[in-house]
């Protein structure tokens, strides 16, 4: 018992050095950047100590990892396949199965696009082209600047409101074409100002 | 301890099935998680099979005909046994019951849709119709959907003329493409030594996932994504190459189509054939001649050892050898490794090294029994080793213009003979490993007709060999024939006995469940042996041994169920009793040959007197054994190894 301990605490500070420290290139958008990013190896294990032995725990492992990393990168995937005793394959497979899953990180605000019927007949589409090309992005894709990750949805329930684009939690009603690159704008001037603040 | 993931293709049916399945077939299916293992024995004691339960009969009707049926036997089966064949496409005897491609749908009275026959258990009083309208239809549409995802470059494929899909395509009389293709392209992955892997083939069918993740606890190959994205894969999209792949090739046997085969090389024989300035040298496994015949039409269960020797003069080879002269030679290693570490109590048990899959799987997963492994190099590199130093001195040859080739039924053999430290000649030891599928083709293109020909025989001196290097080609035949070797050792030692007074046939650790125990009285001492094949089965005894639950002196295991004769390279089959004949007809070779023991091989003996000296020599460890790492230890092995170049 006292040995498994000991490796799990070498693991853990094994894993420190290569975890991607905040604002650096290629490092994740996580909840609790600035705070503790360091720690979220030994945070993930106690999550799959907690899940260990209970039958069907993969699925809240990984929802509970992804809030902890903002998405599922492969060593993550690794290490809860072997404390979960489960194969990498199978792990994968149902992260790349569910849709609320993703592999790479995602921006600072998910731009939603309703692609709904309702939307659709309202141009909806013209609206997904302009995010499109005001981002440099595809669907699933995430900005340069990494800040908005592109979505297209069915429907988000605001047929009344169509066209519809969801920024975050902001809901964008009755959206034109020419309107995107404003508030696209808008959010990009946001974060700098409060980058600068802090 | 594993979860389900509910994947498209209805789990719970399975499911269901598992739970109804009788006791002894359970057992064969689920292999992964040790908890559901049987609670193991006492070491001392062998384990005993349970007794199957009673089975109840049930009664059916089946297309108006009345049946009688095992109750847990699933739809499928009785059909099947009545003369009825239902078409299937995921369903396979060696992977058992998947569920997942809707191909074999019958209609049941009462039922709401069509249930698939190969995980519908039947009942009492079942009225079932396998070919009504209804039916075909269904069943037709799932193939032309099936057809709409796959290319249709079949004239270039390796499975064109014996492809599942192909013969589904073609017994539902499908002669128009309805739908569009709508999948999503995937690059094929070479990117193993062994296995290649072509994605826009694969149908989805769950044979191969089934196969890595529960027969062989290897966990590599599994689903990902969904609708037209869904595809089969190793983790994060990374090549087999990349992967924990062990190479063992069982997901390319059972591939209904051509989406993973081994990584094809017998025209390089070909061409070395051609070069003059090559002396060109094959090497035959064991369990190669007891199923080749397979495919030239010839019966299962027949050896073909004779006909194959001529087959192999005919090709043009320089020399035809034998790897059971290095399967004897193995033993006279390996025993000897054995009785060394009981004698000084080094680390037992001793575990087997002959299969490359297992010592990669070891490597990868088990590293904490590396220091169990036999520290013999296998038969295959054995043989590499002995003909580019032994054989090229005797023949006057320069090691560089011998081309070595060997044909196994392994696909992990191209893995092994690829890597770095095989080249105690100097040079690449073994320089192509072919497949028994391989040689086929290769005996095909030649125009030779292997039923046809007449017996020959294996060239000397690599090409004499003994019954215990024959029964290497069968789980448990290391076992025995290292047992045949040791016993008359010990026996002479310990009471100077003349040699052939030992037991011969050791049949407590033949058969072919997963894990077989045994206790055999050497000379009085108690010997506890264990025997498993396939990986699944692998794990499930060392996880005991690990535990404490169980201890062992020596131990065999093969990566795949049954041992070489069901390995990754051999002729793929739906009999569900193929894995039997083609373990008798090894049995059979090893009765018809006069000397049944490695150490009455005459050959090897003058192999030890005029080269290497006597088992466990200084020249004997250089080219016959060697060393094991750990997957991590490896890399840092390799990049040191770049880092000095």
């Amino acid at each position: 018992m006292s040995a498994a301990q000991t490796k799990q605490t070498k693991d853990k500070r094994a894993r420190l050095e290569v975890a991607p420290k905040p604002g650096e290139a290629g490092g994740t958008a996580c909840k609790c950047q600035g705070k503790l990013p360091d720690d979220r190896y030994g945070i993930l294990d106690d999550i799959i100590a907690k899940h260990k032995d209970v039958p069907g725990s993969l699925i809240p492992v990984l929802h509970e990892a992804q809030q902890l990393f903002g998405c599922l990168p492969e060593d993550v995937q690794a290490r809860i396949a072997k404390g979960l005793g489960v194969p990498e394959s199978e792990v994968y497979g149902v992260a790349t199965f569910y849709s609320l899953f993703s592999l790479r990180p995602k921006g600072k605000w998910t731009v939603n696009v309703c692609l709904g019927t309702a939307c659709y007949v309202r141009g909806a589409a013209a609206c997904l082209e302009a995010v499109k090309k005001e981002l440099g992005v595809d669907i699933g894709g995430t900005s340069r600047d990494g800040l908005f990750t592109l979505q297209a949805v069915r429907c988000l329930g605001a047929c009344a409101l169509a066209p519809v684009v969801m920024i975050g939690d902001t809901v964008f009603a009755r959206v034109k074409p020419e309107d995107i690159p404003r508030i696209l704008a808008e959010y990009a001037a946001s974060h700098s100002s409060e980058s600068a603040a802090s | 301890m594993r979860e389900r993931v509910p994947f498209p293709g209805g789990g719970e049916e399975v499911k269901a099935m598992n739970t109804a399945l009788p006791q002894k077939q359970a057992e064969a299916h689920s292999t992964g998680a040790p908890e559901q293992a049987p609670a193991p024995a006492p070491a001392s004691t062998p384990v005993v099979a349970p007794s199957p339960a009673p089975a109840k009969v049930v009664r059916l009707t089946i297309d108006g005909q009345e049946v009688e049926a095992r109750e847990g036997e699933t739809v499928l089966d009785a059909a099947r046994r009545v003369g009825r064949d239902i078409p299937t496409l995921c369903y396979h005897p060696a992977v058992g019951r998947i569920g997942s491609c809707r191909v074999c749908v019958v209609e049941i009275e009462g039922a709401r849709n069509l249930p698939a026959s190969c995980v519908t258990p039947v009942a009492q009083g079942m009225v079932v119709h396998t070919n009504t309208p209804a039916v075909r239809e269904a069943r037709r549409t799932v193939v032309e959907l099936l057809l709409a995802a796959h290319p249709h470059d079949c004239l270039k494929c390796e499975r064109n003329g014996r492809c599942e899909l192909q013969n589904l395509a073609m017994r539902l009389g499908i002669r128009t493409a309805r739908f569009n293709r709508e999948r999503e392209h995937r690059e094929p992955d070479a990117s193993s030594p062994a296995l290649v892997r072509q994605p826009d083939k694969c149908v989805l069918c769950g044979r191969c996932v089934k196969v890595c993740n529960e027969i062989q606890a290897t966990g590599v190959l599994g689903f990902a994504y969904r609708g037209t994205r869904s595809c089969v894969t190793p983790m994060f999209e990374h090549g087999l190459g990349e992967s924990k792949c062990v190479s063992c090739g069982q997901c390319a046997k059972v591939c209904p189509v051509g989406a993973i085969s081994e990584k094809e090389e017998w025209e390089r024989v070909l061409d070395a054939i051609a070069d003059p300035n090559l002396h060109v040298v094959i090497q035959v496994a064991p369990a190669v001649r007891a199923a080749i015949g397979e495919e030239f039409g010839i019966p299962a269960g027949t050896a073909v050892t004779g006909k194959l020797a001529t087959a192999l003069h005919r090709l043009g080879f320089d020399a035809v050898f034998d790897t059971q002269f290095t399967a004897d030679l193995t033993i006279m290693e390996e025993g000897h490794e054995l009785l060394e570490r009981m004698k000084s109590k080094g680390r037992l048990p001793l575990i087997t090294s002959c299969s490359p899959g297992w010592v990669r799987f070891c490597e990868t997963f088990f590293p904490d029994f590396l220091e169990n492994l036999s520290s013999c190099k296998s038969p295959q590199q054995m043989m590499g080793a002995v003909i580019k130093t032994y054989y090229a001195k005797k023949a006057g040859i320069a090691p560089d213009k011998i081309f070595s080739v060997s044909a196994m039924p392994c696909t992990a053999k191209k893995y092994e003979c690829a890597r770095p430290e095989m080249n105690a000649s100097g040079v690449r030891d073994v320089d192509v490993a072919l497949t028994t599928r391989e040689l086929a083709r290769l005996i095909k293109a030649a125009g030779i007709d292997l039923a046809s020909l007449p017996d020959g025989e294996f060239d000397p001196p690599l090409g004499i060999s003994t019954g215990a290097g024959t029964i290497f080609g069968v789980t448990g035949g290391v076992m025995e024939a290292a047992l045949r070797t040791v016993s008359e050792v010990v026996a002479k030692r310990s009471a100077g006995k003349a040699a052939g007074g030992g037991k011969l046939e050791f049949v407590e650790v033949r058969g072919l469940e997963g894990i077989r125990e045994a206790v055999v009285d050497l000379g009085g001492q108690q010997v506890r042996v264990a025997v498993a094949s396939g990986l699944g089965n692998a794990a499930r005894l060392l996880q005991r041994i690990r535990d404490g639950k169980a201890s062992y002196h020596f131990v065999e295991i093969m990566a795949c169920p049954g041992g070489c004769i069901e390995g990754g390279g051999q002729p793929r089959s739906g009999d569900p009793e193929i894995a039997a004949k083609r373990a008798s007809a090894v049995y059979a070779e090893d009765r018809r040959m006069k000397a049944r023991r490695s150490h009455e091989n005459l050959a090897v003996r003058r192999l030890y007197e005029e080269f290497l000296g006597e088992p466990g020599s200084e020249v004997a460890h250089r080219l016959l054994h060697t060393t094991y790492h750990s997957v991590e230890e490896a890399a840092q092995v390799a990049s040191a190894r770049k880092e000095a170049m």
